[in-house]
């Protein structure tokens, strides 16, 4: 049995992150768009602290700010979409095209 | 000194009195209106006599007495200044003050005693009549106007006592307003006023203008101090629109239309305003004004000769009208034509002599008119009267003796007054004067004839009247008669107040009133070309066998014209003939019809004569006007306009199809169409925003890997 490496993060990184990205590009609802950013965010922060192993703390400091940033990320987002939902009854992704021109 | 220092009571207590009828009257009883009328005046009448007496011991000399109360218009901060004509500097100033004057005494004294009698008068002969609380405040508020305009110390006062005078006549004339003929009357008389207080108001503010003053003693001394040359051009304009406010007011030539309409009224007004006081205010006014009248000849012709026409004009109208009340309206204008000759040959005390007699023998006739009236429930025509003078003797003779007053027979009032016009304007300069002496000499003989026309229609011949009427027939109350009997006493003594010196007499009324109008007789003499002096001083001891002359010739013409009548009339029974029908027929209609000059006027000004469907005269020239303005001018406007418009219209269409089409939205719609191809990239949708970033992020990696 050979030892966890950072490869091996790294991998289970990038498997998390594309897990994400297709959840944000396939995924009708809203809401588990939103689950699939904090996915990938997810899937940053474990590079960060993969990395942290190499080159000291200074990963780690910036995965808890990551966190911060995703809990703040969330809240907005959920707030958009609880003022979307009041317009227009429904969290389908596809009816939101407000966002042209 | 109380009754000097009071005089400004004298107005008021009339205006008292209309104000009371105004608020309360209705609720008043007729006897305590008739005590408060009648009361005001009577009281006023005394205060009248007791400033006059004390005046006259006071005022030896006759320079005017002058009361002022308060500065009305204008006011001593000088924000009414101005430069006059002559570029002085002056200042307008109007003040509420009382002038009394011998000339303003008389007037003061024989109008408030007339008006006391005609209000005594009235309380009998409007006793059974709606009303007669309005009837005697207005009566009240007319004394108020009047005296208001004889004790005024300047113009502008006198102007309101003017209009106020105007509006009681109208009032008066329009009291049975509920008859069309009587508000028409009224209507009438108030606009033809109205066109002669015009030029009254023009006259004043030249006067204003050019000497700087409208207070009448000041415009006195300026006149008479020789500073102003005579036929001074301004001051001529200014006499001669004076004087025609004074043809409004007093009925001359040509706005003398309004008078005998004015008998509508209630014959005590008939009496009191159109015959006693107020149409004298324009006599009034003009004696007034003298010494301004006497710097304009060419105004004192007109006054003279305007006079003189009216005159004869009224007497020859007054021979053949049939409603006794305007022969009475037509013998006024022709005694006021006679003031006014007095006054334009420059013999202003006589005309102001014969103002002063014709109030009493004219109030007299117009009462004894009504007095018949009255007796005849109501008849005016003199067509079904006849055969009174027993029924009511009274009456018949306190107008027989008026009548003697009128029509000049000695030694009644008439004979001096209309003896010293006659006299006077005989002796006059001037080329005319001996025209003018004839027109009055045919005047009095018409005068003569007419009245006696009028007694004999009236009181003699055969009854004419219908049964019914004629059993009614009675005396008035003693309200009445009493008045007339006081009048005809008046008629009787008030000329030998100026027994001539001809007669053995000393002129007393004439040497009072001469204060007043002396200092122009020396104007006249200095100058050396006196056009119209006054009173034709010097030719007095000369040629007196000419007075004597002159006086048997108006007498003579008093007893002809007087003698005809009574022949003519004597003994008229229904359907007599009117001998000037039977000679001259033609100039009977015309006469009838008095001279056609209410046509005329139909003709000229009031628009009732229509050429079609056009009006004539003044308002159909304001009808060409109208149109004119209407087709042409209004066209010229509105082409203007539609001009306007449709160049705004074309400019709209280039604005919104050239400059906003091409210039502002074209280079947008330009944009537009050029920016086709890079909206289509916007769906507005997030997860097709996403996948292209990951597929250009998976390029990138794709393309470094590749590398």
């Amino acid at each position: 049995m050979s030892p966890i490496t950072t490869l091996h993060y790294l991998v289970v990184a990038a498997a998390l992150f594309v897990l994400g990205v297709i959840g944000v590009l396939t995924r009708r609802n809203v809401v588990i768009v939103l689950m699939s950013v904090e996915l990938i965010l997810n899937a940053v922060n474990l590079n960060l602290v993969a990395f942290s192993r190499i080159w000291g703390l200074h990963g780690q400091v910036f995965a808890i700010f990551v966190i911060t940033d995703a809990a703040a990320e969330a809240a907005v987002g959920l707030g958009i979409l609880i003022a979307f939902f009041r317009n227009k009854e429904t969290v389908n992704v596809d009816e939101v095209d407000l966002l042209k021109w | 000194m109380f009754f000097l220092e009071h005089i400004w009571l004298i107005p008021l207590l009339p205006a008292l009195g209309a104000t009371l009828m105004f608020f309360f009257g209705k609720r008043l009883e007729k006897q305590t209106v008739s005590a408060v009328c009648v009361g005001t005046v009577a009281l006023a009448f005394i205060l009248s006599c007791g400033a006059v007496w004390q005046y006259v011991h006071t005022y030896p000399g006759s320079q005017p007495f002058e009361k002022v109360m308060y500065t009305w218009l204008g006011s001593d901060t000088g924000h009414l200044n101005y430069t006059t004509h002559d570029g002085y500097p002056a200042e307008f100033k109007a003040q509420v003050g009382f002038l009394l004057d011998p000339l303003s005494s008389i007037w003061l004294l024989f109008v408030t005693g007339v008006g006391t009698l005609i209000h005594i008068y009235s309380t009998g002969y409007m006793a059974h009549e709606g009303g007669y609380y309005r009837f005697f405040g207005y009566l009240n508020l007319f004394m108020f106007s009047m005296l208001t305009l004889i004790l005024g110390n300047n113009y502008a006062q006198l102007f309101v006592g003017w209009e106020g005078v105007g509006l009681c006549s109208y009032l008066l004339i329009g009291f049975y307003f509920h008859r069309k003929s009587a508000s028409d009357a009224a209507n009438k008389a108030f606009i033809v006023n109205r066109i002669g207080d015009a030029g009254f108001l023009l006259g004043m503010f030249a006067i204003a203008w050019h000497l700087g003053s409208v207070r009448f003693t000041d415009l006195n001394a300026m006149a008479r101090s020789g500073h102003y040359r005579i036929g001074d051009p301004v001051l001529t304009a200014a006499a001669l629109l004076l004087f025609v406010g004074a043809c409004g007011k007093s009925a001359q030539l040509p706005l003398y239309i309004w008078l005998p309409d004015a008998m509508e009224g209630p014959t005590p007004v008939s009496a009191l305003i159109h015959a006693a006081t107020m149409v004298t205010a324009g006599v009034y006014m003009v004696a007034r004004s003298n010494a301004i009248f006497v710097l304009a000849p060419t105004a004192m012709k007109t006054v003279a000769i305007v006079g003189a026409l009216t005159a004869i004009f009224a007497a020859s109208i007054g021979l053949v009208q049939n409603d006794i009340k305007r022969v009475l309206a037509y013998s006024t204008v022709s005694q006021l034509g006679y003031m006014f000759l007095a006054l334009g040959v420059g013999a202003f005390a006589a005309g102001v002599f014969h103002v002063f007699t014709h109030a009493f023998f004219k109030a007299l006739l117009f009462l004894g008119a009504g007095s018949v009236i009255h007796a005849m429930s109501g008849e005016q025509d003199m067509r079904n009267m006849g055969d009174l003078y027993h029924r009511t003797s009274i009456t018949h003779r306190t107008m027989f003796i008026a009548t003697l007053a009128i029509a000049g027979i000695f030694p009644f009032a008439g004979f001096f007054s209309k003896d010293a016009i006659l006299w006077q304007t005989w002796t006059s300069e001037g080329s005319a004067s001996l025209w003018l002496w004839l027109i009055g000499f045919v005047t009095a003989l018409m005068t003569a004839f007419y009245m006696f026309r009028l007694m004999c229609l009236t009181f003699h011949g055969h009854p004419r009247m219908s049964h019914e009427v004629e059993h009614h027939i009675h005396e008035s109350p003693k309200s009445m008669t009493g008045p007339l009997v006081v009048l005809a006493f008046c008629s009787i003594f008030a000329g030998m107040l100026s027994w001539p010196h001809s007669l053995g007499g000393n002129d007393r009324f004439m040497k009072f009133l001469e204060p007043v109008f002396a200092k122009e007789t020396g104007i006249f003499t200095e100058e050396g070309k006196a056009a119209q002096p006054a009173a034709g001083k010097k030719e007095e001891e000369h040629i007196s066998g000419w007075e004597y002359g002159l006086m048997g010739l108006s007498l003579a013409a008093a007893f002809v014209g007087g003698g005809w009548a009574w022949s003519v009339y004597r003994s008229s029974d229904k359907g007599y003939a009117e001998p000037l029908e039977a000679g001259a027929k033609p100039l009977y209609t015309v006469l009838y019809h008095k001279w056609y000059v209410d046509e005329g006027y139909d003709y000229l000004v009031t628009g009732r004569r229509r050429l079609g469907n056009v009006r004539l005269g003044v308002l159909g020239l304001g009808d060409a006007s109208a149109w004119f303005d209407v087709h042409v001018v209004d066209g010229l406007v509105n082409g203007a306009g539609w001009s306007t418009r449709t160049i705004a219209t074309i400019s709209k269409w280039w604005d919104t199809w050239i400059i906003d089409g091409i210039g502002v939205n074209g280079p947008a719609i330009l944009a537009r169409i050029l920016s086709y191809p890079f909206r289509l990239f916007e769906w507005g949708l997030v997860q097709w925003y996403a996948l292209v970033m990951v597929a250009g992020l998976l390029g990138f990696v794709f393309y470094y890997a590749w590398k």
